[in-house]
């Protein structure tokens, strides 16, 4: 399935430069040695907007919970309904989210707990979006 | 006048604050209430602006109140079910040039602000202090207690308005889109619709817990019978069906495990209260319902959308918020109106409140028993967003209603109505009321 292409903005430019490398980067506020995603301006915690960098990730976590998506609002999905969408814990810091529709997971059938790889696809418009593949 | 959002002094949002100062000092006095529609008909007497209107009038009628007498208005501004005006689509100029206009010609169809209103309602000749509360009736109840009871007002109008445009939910704008900003992409991508982060939670609370969704079904039935019996409501008013357990079973999915009946069906309606001192309540035509506190979760989760954990550590701090500044525990409570819109998430208000002893892990079971307004243990007996559509409001009136005794046929029997809560709207943020039929 084809996602929505991503036109970066300045705010959420390395995340998808990084992407497009083939690396995972996550918000990490180096004052107070703490990961945050989606990114903000500044830190949840301390509040600074300086300390924010973007820190690369192992690229693995685990599948903490899924739904089925059989109604969705965007377009160019709608035609691969209903499809599974998982929420991922990465590794690094199992309090840090993504998501993911599991490519080659078959619907409804997601085992949760189970270990995940990150891998990258190619959107609608070309921009590679961070995506997770079971592995065991 | 130009009218400000209320700023976070106004809501009662950390614990340890004791009771609440105005607590007994501020009553509603006054409810009103639109007409419901499935969506707009583009006509200038259905707009929302009409709709608005109708229902300041109404919640004044209803209070005895006239409308030289009212000094404040509260408003929420945003409107929308989840459509906004169509990009390119033409202005229904006929219905904007039908009311006196301000400088945003979506004033009064999808929007609202407070100047339009006073525009178009030359009677409100002494309102002297306005505000903004954000999205939901909850908070404007909230900054309109927190403004009587600081006397910046001592006769106020709340409004909550809801427009609802042709096509279907949510699929305009960004999400009909070939590329998207690269800053909601992070979050918006994979294609979830609304209830998607409440299944999620609800997945994990039924794995936990070892519940399933079939044991929602009780509730859905008298979710739905409660709202049929409220004639201000949607499915009353258009569609007077009941709800059975096999039309709920086998409803198509929209997230799974949120089901089509799990979601609140989005309506237009409109929406007001009149709030007056405890004072000047006793001269007023309507039995005075007080208020003991007004409660605000603003709880951000982690990351992406909350977990279990977090929900249920937030709907328990809310919980010692609302209890706290009333005054009253859990065993106080008469009845209960918590936010329902999606039904899957009402479980995790109750097992927050601690509801009739109920702990985190117990409420489907509770659903199992009777919980139909005849019985000692009433669970949403207004029937919420599930029985009445999307207004995030029948619960506050249904609460003033049934502590004046005149909920009609929805009435509690199996309780005397004292003392209850309603509020909403996310478990893990929104703004909370606690409502009594007397001031101690």
């Amino acid at each position: 399935m084809v996602k929505q292409g991503v036109l970066p903005d300045e705010f959420s430019k390395p995340f998808w430069d990084a992407a497009n490398d083939e690396r995972l980067v996550i918000q990490n506020c180096k004052a107070c040695d703490r990961l945050q995603h989606p990114p903000l301006p500044a830190c949840r915690r301390c509040g600074s907007e300086d300390s924010l960098e973007w820190k690369e990730m192992s690229g693995r976590g685990t599948i903490y919970n899924h739904g089925v998506v059989y109604d969705c609002p965007v377009r160019l999905l709608q035609d691969d309904q209903p499809f599974n969408v998982a929420v991922i814990m990465l590794d690094d810091d199992p309090g840090i989210q993504m998501f993911s529709h599991l490519p080659g997971a078959p619907v409804d059938d997601v085992p949760a707990g189970a270990s995940v790889e990150v891998i990258f696809e190619a959107s609608a418009n070309g921009q590679k979006v961070p995506e997770w593949r079971v592995t065991g | 006048m130009t009218t400000q959002h209320a700023p976070d002094s106004m809501y009662r949002s950390t614990e340890g604050l004791g009771i609440w100062e105005h607590r007994g000092k501020v009553a509603a006095v006054g409810i009103g209430h639109s007409p419901t529609a499935r969506r707009w008909d583009e006509t200038p007497e259905t707009s929302m602006g009409a709709w608005s209107i109708l229902a300041l009038r109404r919640a004044m009628e209803d209070a005895g109140v006239s409308p030289d007498q009212v000094d404040g208005l509260v408003v929420v501004p945003e409107t929308t079910t989840g459509a906004n005006w169509p990009e390119g689509k033409a202005l229904p100029m006929d219905v904007v040039n039908a009311f006196n206009t301000t400088s945003d010609p979506l004033d009064g169809v999808a929007q609202l602000s407070t100047e339009w209103l006073l525009k178009n309602m030359p009677e409100l000749t002494n309102v002297k202090f306005t505000m903004y509360a954000p999205v939901c009736m909850s908070a404007a109840l909230a900054v309109a207690a927190q403004a009587v009871g600081d006397g910046l007002t001592h006769t106020c109008l709340v409004l909550k308005s809801w427009h609802n445009l042709e096509g279907r939910y949510y699929q305009g704008g960004a999400n009909a889109e070939d590329a998207i900003p690269g800053t909601p992409a992070i979050r918006n991508l994979w294609g979830a619709p609304a209830s998607y982060g409440t299944a999620l939670q609800f997945a994990e609370y039924c794995r936990k817990y070892g519940k399933t969704h079939d044991m929602m079904a009780p509730f859905m039935e008298n979710s739905r019978r409660n709202g049929l019996m409220f004639p201000e409501g949607y499915w009353a008013q258009h569609r007077p069906e009941r709800l059975t357990e096999e039309d709920y079973l086998v409803a198509r999915w929209i997230a799974k495990p949120a089901s089509l009946y799990d979601n609140d069906i989005p309506i237009m309606v409109s929406g007001a209260y009149l709030f007056t001192t405890a004072e000047r309540a006793q001269s007023m035509k309507r039995k005075p319902v007080y208020i003991l506190n007004h409660a605000t979760s603003t709880t951000q989760p982690r990351s992406l959308t909350p977990t279990l954990d977090e929900v249920e550590e937030d709907t328990a701090r809310t919980a010692r918020k609302i209890y706290e500044g009333a005054g009253i525990t859990a065993k106080d409570l008469s009845f209960e109106n918590m936010y329902d819109g999606f039904s899957l998430f009402h479980q995790f208000h109750l097992e927050g409140l601690g509801y009739r002893g109920i702990k985190f892990g117990e409420a489907l079971d509770f659903y199992q028993t009777d919980i139909s307004i005849e019985g000692p243990n009433p669970v949403s007996p207004s029937g919420g967003n599930i029985g009445s559509g999307r207004s995030r409001f029948w619960m506050h009136t249904d609460c003033i209603q049934q502590l004046q005794g005149r909920a009609g046929d929805r009435q509690v029997t199996g309780v005397k109505p004292e003392i209850a809560v309603s509020g909403g709207p996310m478990p893990t943020g929104g703004s909370f009321t606690v409502w009594s039929a007397t001031p101690d």
